[in-house]
């Protein structure tokens, strides 16, 4: 079941992660290994709590047990803000933009650190802030126009469509540089030209050496992008091997009840 | 003729210092999102801060040190920023409702705190002879108040471009993010409750040198000057102006209270003098009826927000 690729190193190590809300498991005592250098794709029937490990995994909701280590740090102790610190950044599956922000300031947002974060160097070092700010304006712009949503990036955020929102996220997540990225259902929602686009751009991401954990429905996107695959059904992680493997597992064909294509 | 222009001096000093505290709770709502219902309360510490610091000795009441007027300002401030990061460490982990009624409860506490602790507060008499700083300047009530309107638009006029030059920037940005979704601006690495804390209390120092600077200008300070009704119209001000803009903040400050002002004026004429102790809660009446209309009509204020938010961000 923990097959890791040999001579890759372990970017994320979840061991014995759980989930209760009141009585009911909602994930239950989930371990993997994800390899530096991979797109994982995580899949699972509605409910199977893919999008509850996320949120655990994001320091969102507590585990009430496991670890869970990202590049040989345990960040499961970590509020949600110093997880995204440590390298470890996430999609959501229903986008929550800064509706009321443009486009471009939502990206900026994202960088950690910024020296006009505090609020005191506007005052004392204003054209520090402003370096900083024109740099990562420009960075900001690329990515955005990398993510295709140059034409709106002056817009509002809540002005965008759903498939726009898809990308935005990703944009913003990029800024920072992760160690890995979590994607919630990039494909949801997005039209078919769209999807094809996200598609792209996440195997360049990952050919340029980003590390995705990707939960999809969409089993093309899935099947062609993702590897290693991990199944969770109930709350259990009842696969974790290859899209092959996965086609012809029992375990996977009961939980799909034979969905799977 | 002098007449109408002693009183738009008047007029003026009083809605500019109010627009100070119109802007700290911008900073806290129109930026931030914070619900705080006891922007009175604030006031209230740096108005008594002042009185303290800068006021005349007297006896069986604490204080008068009779610091010069700067340092009044600044340690109204300082109190009001250091009940804010009290208050805030205790409420701002906790769910957005819950401020709104903690900082209510808060201020009713502070004004009866006023009211009672006689040996700090002078208690209901409060502390009278507050020296004005245009006073020694200047001699003739007009001089007087046009150089006191000098100094408010000159301390106003400071916070002014502090908070525009702090807010169009990075950490604004966060500010607003904030407002917008706590949950993804954490995920992105920014600590909502670190954040909140800073915007609470810097507005709330704001609130605190609005309320100095109304000592220093009427020369006295009594519990009775911070009812809620007074929180109610800084928040009508602040929705009337347009939240989110540091320009509306203050256009709502002017307007809100020339209506506030002159309908006293009108009721004192029109109103038959058996009722006029009612007065006040038609003012208040009316002053509900503009913030309804506004929130119907026109949800972003006269002067809405702009979705730039940093300066360098333009596009
Ligand atoms: N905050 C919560 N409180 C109670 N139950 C929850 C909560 N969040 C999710 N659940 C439940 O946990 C289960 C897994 O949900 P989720 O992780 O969203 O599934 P998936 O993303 O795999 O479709 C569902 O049965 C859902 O109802
Ligand atoms: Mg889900």
């Amino acid at each position: 079941m923990t097959a890791t690729v040999s001579g890759s190193q372990t970017v994320l190590q979840l061991e014995g992660v759980t989930k209760r809300f009141g009585g009911f498991t909602a994930v239950d005592n989930v371990s993997f290994d994800l390899p530096a250098g991979t797109i994982g794709g995580l899949i699972g029937p509605n409910g199977a709590g893919k999008t509850t490990l996320f949120n655990t995994l994001a320091g969102m909701i507590q585990l009430d047990a496991g670890q869970v280590v990202l590049n040989r740090t345990p960040i499961h102790t970590l509020p949600p803000h110093q997880i995204f610190k440590a390298g470890l950044a996430r999609t959501f599956q229903i986008p929550r933009p800064f509706r009321e922000m443009t486009v471009l300031e939502n990206v900026m947002t994202a960088p950690a650190n910024q020296a006009g974060e505090k609020f005191w160097n506007n005052l004392l070092r204003p054209r520090k802030v402003a370096r900083e700010e024109q740099a990562l304006r420009e960075q900001a712009l690329s990515i955005i126009d990398f993510c295709d949503l140059s034409r709106v990036s002056a817009d509002a955020a809540a002005s965008l469509s759903g498939g726009q929102l898809k990308l935005l996220e990703l944009a913003r997540v990029l800024m920072s540089e992760p160690e890995i990225i979590l994607l919630d259902e990039p494909a949801a929602g997005v039209n078919p030209s769209l999807m094809v686009t996200l598609v792209d751009k996440i195997t360049e991401l990952n050919r340029r050496g980003y590390t995705f954990l990707i939960i999809e429905h969409n089993m093309d996107v899935v099947m062609s992008i993702c590897d290693p695959i991990m199944v969770m059904a109930r709350g259990r992680l009842i696969y974790h091997g290859d899209a092959a493997g996965a086609r012809q597992d029992p375990a996977v064909l009961d939980a799909y009840l034979g969905d799977l294509p | 003729m002098i007449g109408v222009i002693s009183y738009l001096v008047f007029f003026l000093i009083l809605a500019l210092i109010f627009s100070i505290a119109v802007l700290g709770l911008n900073l806290q709502w129109g930026y931030t999102g914070l619900f705080n219902a006891g922007v009175a309360g604030f006031i209230a510490v740096g108005a008594y801060t002042m009185a303290i610091m800068t006021g005349p000795s007297r006896e069986a009441v604490m204080g008068g040190f009779e610091l010069p007027f700067v340092v009044g300002l600044l340690g109204a401030m300082c109190t009001a920023g250091f009940a804010a990061l009290v208050v805030g460490l205790i409420t701002l982990r906790l769910k957005d409702e819950y401020l709104a009624v903690a900082t209510f409860g808060i201020a009713v506490t502070i004004q009866l705190v006023c009211l009672n602790w006689e040996y700090v507060t002078g208690g209901t008499l409060g502390l009278i002879s507050i020296p004005n700083p245009a006073k020694p300047l200047t001699d003739g009530p007009l001089a007087q108040n046009s150089v006191f309107l000098l100094i408010v638009v000159g301390v106003g006029g400071i916070a002014f471009w502090s908070l525009e030059r702090i807010v169009q920037s990075p950490w604004g940005r966060m500010l607003k993010a904030i407002r917008e979704d706590a949950d993804a601006a954490a995920s992105l690495g920014k600590s909502p409750t670190r954040i909140r804390l800073e915007s609470f209390v810097l507005g709330c120092m704001l609130m605190g040198l609005s309320g100095a600077l109304y000592v220093a200008f009427i020369g006295y300070v009594s519990p009775s000057d911070f009812l809620p009704i007074v929180t109610f119209q800084i928040w009508t001000m602040l929705i009337v102006g347009g939240s989110a803009n540091n320009r509306g903040a203050v256009l709502g400050a002017i307007i809100v209270w020339g209506v506030w002002t002159s309908s006293g004026y009108v009721i004192s004429k029109l109103v038959p003098t058996e009722i006029q102790a009612q007065g006040g809660a038609m003012q208040a009446v009316l002053i509900g009826l503009i913030l309804v209309l506004m929130l119907l009509c026109r949800p972003r204020g006269l002067i809405g927000e702009r979705m730039n938010v940093s300066r360098h961000a333009r596009i």
